[in-house]
């Protein structure tokens, strides 16, 4: 494989993996994207950290632990150009629900007195496995300089694959209306 | 102690005749006698009147004179405009909550007394001021509002506070106040020589026709704010089909920094209930009603006396001046404290007896106005140049100004000068001139037509006040070169954020978007891509917002960062690693560090 080939990195951060799940519902032309870019850090390839510089790398979910804030920002750091993907990149989407309550209410209830939960020791966790909640979740453009935002929960596989392919081969992007359109 | 609200509430009804569109006054009764309107005053009401509950549910909490918490037994509203904040109102603000031991929002343990921030209350010259109860208190200091509180421990009476009265009709029984008029240059039109009744006489030995015709040939334009053409709207409204047509004089002077129509309702009032009764004949209504903001009640008595007296004259009621089946009245609604009411379809909602949110327009109110039918809006200065077309004829009104802006404006100016106050010029004179008469020196900015005007830098003294260049209903702002211009828009857009009514996104969302990237800029943690979000966001509210609140809010920020462009860049950068300056995570992860007992491995 030729080394020119421009690499692309993933992250899931507040997100479902749905953003993910929908790249890979371009099916077979997989196989084309794999003609145009090596993957880097991402979970598709499992690679857990960045080995070169990238041209792209594709944000799923916005910013609800410190953890993500640190990804995102190893991202901006190792990436020409960033795309949030998604509704929760780009607006912080459900996850971002809980920012109409307080993080206090929000671990209170969680971890100590929600209906289903047992927790005989009244306490909030603190492993430091778990990373820290920030105290509301963030968009990603919030955090980081972000280039480029494609909407929908998720993307269509055909919006990601346009956008990508457009991105890629350096071409304006075409979205016709359909690709779109989420009512 | 106090009566159950829910039988003041049921009263309150049938006071109005269980009216629906009396709403807003049986709110104000129940407001005043319990000092709230609660859950089961709403309940009562909506029984009562037959109405959805949702209905008074939502008036209640659209107005800030509605809380369906208890407020104190005197309220205290200090005016939180720029001018007032600039002239010391946050000393003042700290004195009374030291004083009274209570913060803005709060009440004190006895119920006496609760505080409260509040949009400009139309006192701009004589700032800071604050409205006590219905009582107007000007020119306070921090010591000044100390023996206030003290006083008003004693008395219990807020209309006690005013000891000194102030000039003019200021001074008539009725009104009481210590607000002055400071009329700082007269003008020949709008206060020039009184000839009581000579318009209305001169009107009605006209056809309606004729009048709407001199109306047009004055080329007379609106003073509230849009300068759309008086004769062309009474045409409109004359020729729309419906059993009934009204003309509504709008008092609610809501615009920051503006206080001309309050002057004009103290010293000029047959002026315009003449303009008003003239408009109704022109257009074929017997009916007027003068919106009055909520601020100005405390020049209800007296504008109540007025018409009496002019029902006795004969200048209200059936046949007026003898003209056979001409028959017209007057009736004035309270409003209840909401800027967006000065806009002509908030403020027929409000009359409806509803929330005060706009209507989609067109249709316009001249074919579809109030309960529906074809309806005149007009400004109080307005209607006061209308009697005066009558009065000298519409050529001598058009000699004044300039060929798209005929007659003379009155301008309300306030901020830093020595001689704040109204002031009636020839449309087409200078800001500059203006400035000069004003005695403002060392100026730096002047913020021209309110919050949703422009705010320009002495590059732009030069422009001219008239329609086509600086237009303005009336407000100048002056600034000197002590005051920080940012913080003077980030007033501004705090009002608005406060002020939109939230019914639509561009707005509701695009102030807080502004006033947000405003406050990132003034902690040094903007970036220069802040300042094109600006230029966006404006773009998108002018073209996207319902109504002229969310049109123009945008304006502050866009026209300031046009005129005073080094003042936003000096203090942005853009951040070497792409990261955004504005995300603070150690902010971000401190609650969560507290509740875990554990720090953050990455702040
Ligand atoms: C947000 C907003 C507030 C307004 N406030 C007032 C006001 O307080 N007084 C007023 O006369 N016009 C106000 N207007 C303008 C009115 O909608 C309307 O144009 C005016 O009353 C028409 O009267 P005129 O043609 O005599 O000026 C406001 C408009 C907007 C968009
Ligand atoms: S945008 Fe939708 S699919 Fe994507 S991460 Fe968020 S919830 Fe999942
Ligand atoms: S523009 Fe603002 S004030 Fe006007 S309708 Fe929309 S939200 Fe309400």
């Amino acid at each position: 494989m030729p080394a020119t080939k421009p690499r692309i990195a993933t992250t899931s951060l507040a997100g479902c993996f749905g953003c993910h799940m929908s790249l890979l519902d371009i099916d077979e032309r997989i196989l084309q994207l794999a003609e145009l870019v090596d993957f880097d850090k991402s979970p598709i390839d499992d690679y857990k950290q960045f080995t070169q510089h990238c041209a792209v790398g594709l944000i799923e979910g916005g910013c609800c632990n410190e953890e993500n804030v640190a990804v995102l920002r190893d991202f901006r750091t190792h990436c020409d150009v960033l795309v949030s993907i998604g509704d929760c990149a780009t607006m912080g989407g459900i996850p971002a629900l809980r920012n109409m309550v307080t993080i206090e209410e929000c671990m209170q209830e969680a971890y100590v007195s929600g209906p289903s939960v047992y927790n005989p020791s009244g306490k909030v966790p603190d492993n430091p496995e778990v990373p820290l909640l920030l105290d509301k979740v963030y968009p990603a453009h919030e955090v980081v300089k972000i280039d480029y935002h494609l909407p929908g929960c998720p993307p269509p596989a055909d919006t990601l694959f346009a956008a990508l392919v457009a991105l890629l081969s350096d071409e304006p992007i075409k979205l016709p209306y359909q690709l779109i359109k989420y009512d | 102690m106090t009566k159950p609200s829910e039988a003041v509430a049921r009263q309150a009804c049938q006071d109005v005749n269980l009216d629906p569109t009396r709403l807003l006054d049986v709110l104000h009764i129940v407001q005043k006698e319990c000092r709230c309107v609660d859950d089961s005053a709403i309940d009562a009401i909506a029984a009562e009147m037959g109405i959805p509950r949702v209905r008074v549910d939502g008036a209640v909490t659209f107005y800030t004179f509605f809380t369906k918490e208890p407020v104190g037994q005197i309220t205290i509203r200090l005016s939180s405009d720029i001018i007032d904040r600039l002239q010391g109102a946050q000393e003042v603000a700290d004195a009374l909550t030291d004083e009274l031991g209570i913060d803005f929002g709060q009440i004190t343990a006895d119920g006496l007394f609760s505080l409260h921030w509040t949009s400009c209350i139309g006192m701009s010259d004589q700032a800071p001021a604050a409205l006590v109860g219905d009582t107007m208190v000007t020119h306070l200091t921090a010591e000044t509002a100390r023996l206030m509180v003290r006083s008003l421990r004693e008395h219990k009476h807020p209309p006690k506070l005013v000891q000194e009265l102030g000039d003019g009709k200021n001074a008539h029984p009725l009104v009481h106040t210590m607000v002055k008029n400071n009329i700082r240059q007269p003008g020949s039109i709008i206060f020039g020589p009184i000839n009581r009744g000579e318009a209305i006489r001169k009107a009605l030995g006209m056809t309606p026709v004729e009048v709407i015709r001199a109306m047009k040939t004055s080329r007379l334009r609106g003073r509230g704010g849009a300068g759309f053409p008086a004769g062309l709207k009474w045409e409109f409204t004359r020729a729309a089909t419906g059993d009934r047509k009204y003309i509504i004089c709008n008092a609610d002077e809501g615009e920051p920094g503006t206080f001309k129509d309050r002057v004009l309702l103290t010293e000029l009032p047959d002026r315009i209930f003449a303009g008003m009764t003239i408009a109704g004949y022109a257009i074929g209504a017997q009916e007027g009603i003068v919106y009055l903001r909520g601020e100005y009640a405390y020049l209800k008595p007296y504008l109540e006396e007025v018409l009496a007296q002019r029902r006795v004259e004969g200048w209200l009621g059936q046949d007026i001046a003898g003209k056979q089946g001409y028959h017209f009245d007057i009736r004035i609604q309270l409003g209840a404290g909401a800027y967006i009411c000065g806009e002509e379809t908030s403020l027929i909602s409000s009359l409806e007896g509803t929330r005060g949110d706009p209507k989609n327009r067109p249709p316009f109110p001249a074919q579809h106005g109030y309960l529906g039918y074809p309806t005149v809006v007009n400004n109080c200065e307005t209607l006061c140049c209308v009697t005066k077309i009558l009065e000298n004829g519409a050529a001598t009104f058009s000699e004044f100004g300039t060929e798209q802006s005929s007659g003379t404006k009155l301008l309300s100016i306030s901020g830093d000068c020595t001689a704040p106050g109204i002031y009636e010029v020839e449309f087409g004179v200078s800001l500059q001139k203006v400035l000069e008469m004003a005695g403002a020196t060392q100026v730096q900015a002047v913020q021209v037509g309110g919050p949703s005007g422009q705010l320009i830098g002495p590059d732009q003294f030069d422009r001219v006040l008239c329609f086509d260049d600086l237009a303005t209903g009336g407000s100048i702002m002056i600034f000197d070169q002590s005051r920080k211009i940012l913080d003077i828009v980030h007033a501004f857009m705090e009002f608005f954020v406060e002020e939109s009514c939230g019914y639509c996104t561009p707005c509701r969302v695009g102030n807080v978007l502004l006033k947000e990237g405003l406050q990132r800029v003034l902690d040094g943690r903007g970036e220069p891509a802040d300042l094109e979000q600006f230029e966006q966001v404006g773009a998108m509210m002018k073209a996207c917002s319902r109504c002229g609140l969310g049109q123009t809010s945008w304006r502050p920020v866009v026209t300031s960062l046009q005129s005073f462009r080094d003042q936003y860049e000096s203090r942005v950068a853009d951040d070497p690693d792409g990261f955004r300056r504005s995300f603070d995570l150690k902010k971000a992860v401190a609650t969560a560090e507290k509740i875990t007992g554990r720090k953050s491995v990455h702040a």
